[in-house]
């Protein structure tokens, strides 16, 4: 679908939205240490190989099960609730963590999280994907379209749980999405 | 880097150049570059390939719900949330949420967070030696009506130094977090008041080389927002990409 009317411009979320956007239990879509539960994890670099410690990583997702909810609750976490959607700031070292589960898959796709990263020097949002590491999946569109750079887009098992590196700039520079109705530019 | 700092003659040139050169090639652009080397910090954050098409699926056509459990409607005053005034000029700030295709967003959430009248945030890196305000912290929420309006009562913000280069100054502006009916909507932008002497220098207000676009970001003042006796007004309405979800086969969701 078209759109008719042209999008408002976005602009750097910049340095100053601690204050505003973090809030208590953001990034615990589960509470810590709940069974069944897995940490998402990673580091936002720069183009330069630097962690970027002022960037913000949001993902939104499907349980389980495969279900995508329409359920409110996210910005006052009751720890019982899942909803599908968290926010990260990354710390000094560009790090950033999320406790959540597994997505399931919708309508037989495979499982991915949704991801947005905003950050200070970054002009726009960007969306990506961070796909569960499932060797005998079949691949998708998405990762046929990425090409060899397809494992941009897939999470890491590590020892922590699942481990999902964004990288803004460079030689592995992570695939970023666009879709129907955005402009680039 | 022991360079002296550029000046803003430096960074106008700059700015000045990739204005003309995006006239001559006369193919138009609606968002701001991420490459945009005015802005100093864009540099090394910004991707250098092409993003990959995508046809959103599955998740990517709904987005995150909140509602009167997320948001307390007293969060839309940001002049109450302290024991006593804020100084400054108090401001109604109010717009209409749309789609691509004109449909407004109901009932969904908007963020803001902005500097208080001395052009100082609250955030503890904010080194302007402008005085904070104690009944001021600059942040707000509020979800979206059933026509898609959102109301902030807030302080005018002031404009603010940073150190892109000597003598850089931010025009005065409110930070605006969005989300749409769909995930691929979501969406943070800044606001700027009309008429900002700082808009022809602001590298960032100028990433956004399209002048149309650009204009797009500032609100006008309305007289009928105006309130007697309270706060001057300011419209702006904001509108999100479009949306891909069929109306009629739409998915099953979980209820709450």
């Amino acid at each position: 679908m078209t759109a008719r009317l042209p999008a408002t411009p976005g602009q750097t979320v910049g340095p100053f939205f601690h204050d505003a956007l973090p809030y208590p239990g953001d990034r615990h879509l589960l509470a810590p240490g709940t069974p069944g539960g897995v940490v998402l994890h990673g580091t936002v670099f720069d183009g330069a190989g630097c962690g970027v410690p002022d960037a913000l990583v949001e993902i939104w997702q499907a349980d389980a099960d495969g279900r995508v909810l329409q359920r409110p609750g996210s910005l006052r976490r009751d720890g019982h609730v899942f909803t599908g959607w968290g926010r990260a700031s990354t710390d000094r070292t560009g790090r950033y963590t999320f406790t959540t589960v597994r997505p399931g898959q919708v309508d037989g796709g495979r499982p991915y999280f949704a991801v947005t990263v905003f950050a200070r020097g970054l002009l726009n949002r960007l969306f990506t994907r961070a796909y569960l590491p499932l060797p005998d999946a079949p691949t998708t569109e998405v990762l046929d379209a990425a090409g060899d750079r397809a494992e941009t887009l897939v999470c890491a098992e590590d020892d922590l749980g699942l481990r999902f590196d964004i990288r803004l700039q460079g030689e592995a520079e992570t695939v970023f999405l666009t879709y129907p109705g955005h402009s680039s530019a | 880097m022991s360079e002296a700092p550029e000046s803003q003659a430096a960074i106008s040139e700059e700015i000045d150049c990739i204005g003309e050169d995006y006239e001559h090639r006369g193919v138009e652009e609606t968002q701001p570059r991420l490459e945009y080397p005015p802005y100093r910090s864009s540099v090394l954050r910004h991707p250098t390939k092409d993003p990959v098409q995508v046809d959103p699926e599955g998740v990517d056509l709904w987005a995150p719900c909140f509602s009167e459990r997320d948001v307390d409607p007293l969060e839309a005053d940001l002049t109450i949330q302290r024991g006593g005034e804020p100084i400054g000029e108090r401001v109604v700030v109010t717009g209409l949420v749309r789609d691509g295709d004109g449909r407004p967003v109901r009932h969904q959430l908007v963020e803001i967070w902005q500097a208080n009248a001395g052009g100082r945030y609250v955030h503890r890196r904010d080194q302007h030696p402008a005085p904070l305000d104690p009944n001021f912290t600059g942040v707000g929420r509020c979800l979206t009506d059933g026509d898609g309006r959102y109301s902030f009562t807030t302080i005018k913000p002031g404009p603010y130094p940073w150190r892109n280069h000597h003598n850089a100054w931010r025009p005065a502006h409110i930070h605006f977090s969005l989300f749409g009916t769909e995930f691929t909507q979501r969406m943070v932008t800044q606001m700027y008041f009309p008429g900002d002497p700082l808009f022809a220098l602001d590298p960032i207000y100028q990433a956004i080389v399209d002048p149309h676009a650009r204009r797009r970001l500032v609100a006008d003042y309305d007289h009928d927002i105006t309130r007697p006796e309270w706060a001057t007004g300011y419209r702006w309405d904001i509108v999100l990409t479009g949306t891909h979800r069929t109306p009629i086969g739409a998915e099953e969701v979980a209820g709450p």
